[in-house]
């Protein structure tokens, strides 16, 4: 006889279990991503500041803000930032594009953050050198596993 | 014609660095989630947000199924004259939706 409570923890192994592999990107691909984005240029640490809670209680809705420190005047400008989650089942979150008509550096978004991971910030500035940020979050409810009823 | 709110503001002085919000209402279906029956649900997103000022581009977002669902997203600009501020989304299945805002620059 199965109880009711036995029961809900296997049916979320077996939903869990149901595709192993298939809702997490593999380190290749998250190279990838970044490979695509920077060209395979060194990427420094500093300039960015990626702003994410340390600890996120649903995954499915996460404030992600980005700043980089920069003049943003023609001749110095941030043109491209791009956020990653190593973990989602896709690298990529988003990717803005501005230019010296932003007048500051920065934006915030809300994401889905899938597992416990390390996002990471890059940003493409006009010189062409590229600068990074990355935090670490703590995920309770993951985003991207629930089920359609 | 998906609900759509912007914020801009009405006025601004010459030069100064004005926010932008943009909040569009869609269910963002990251194409990696599967039914009851294991079947997957296709994925059905907003690929791009283009922001225009009096027609030139001046900030322009990609997004992929990481964005949340009714995606909302702020950001800067200069306010260099008085005129129109534009939002163009565009996404999955021809989704298109245009919102747009004046603003006075002194």
């Amino acid at each position: 006889m199965i109880t009711r409570r036995e029961f809900v923890v296997l049916a979320c192994a077996a939903a869990s279990g149901a595709a192993p592999g298939a809702l997490r990107a593999t380190p290749a691909a998250m190279d990838e991503a970044m490979r695509a984005v920077t060209g395979g240029a060194q990427v420094r640490r500093g300039r960015v500041t990626l702003d994410a809670p340390a600890l996120i209680e649903n995954g499915n809705s996460v404030v992600v803000g980005v700043s980089v420190d920069s003049p943003m005047t023609q001749a110095d400008h941030v043109k491209a930032i791009h956020v990653f989650a190593p973990l989602n089942p896709l690298p990529n979150m988003v990717s803005v594009y501005l230019g010296p008509r932003a007048g500051r550096a920065r934006f915030s978004t809300r994401t889905r953050v899938a597992d416990t991971q390390t996002l990471v910030a890059i940003a493409q500035m006009s010189d062409g050198s590229f600068w990074s940020d990355q935090v670490s979050v703590v995920v309770t409810i993951a985003a991207c596993l629930e089920e359609l009823k | 014609m998906a609900r759509a709110i912007i914020q801009v503001p009405a006025r601004a002085q010459r030069g100064d660095v004005i926010e932008l919000r943009a909040l569009i209402g869609h269910a963002m279906e990251t194409g990696f989630r599967r039914t009851e029956s294991g079947a997957v649900v296709p994925r059905d997103i907003i690929r791009q947000l283009v922001c225009t000022y009096n027609g030139a581009e001046v900030f322009r977002a990609e997004f992929h199924p990481a964005v949340a669902a009714n995606p909302l997203i702020s950001f800067t600009t200069v306010a260099t004259d008085s005129g129109n501020i534009e939002f163009r989304w565009t996404g999955d299945n021809d989704f298109s939706a245009i919102e747009s805002a004046p603003i006075t620059v002194e």
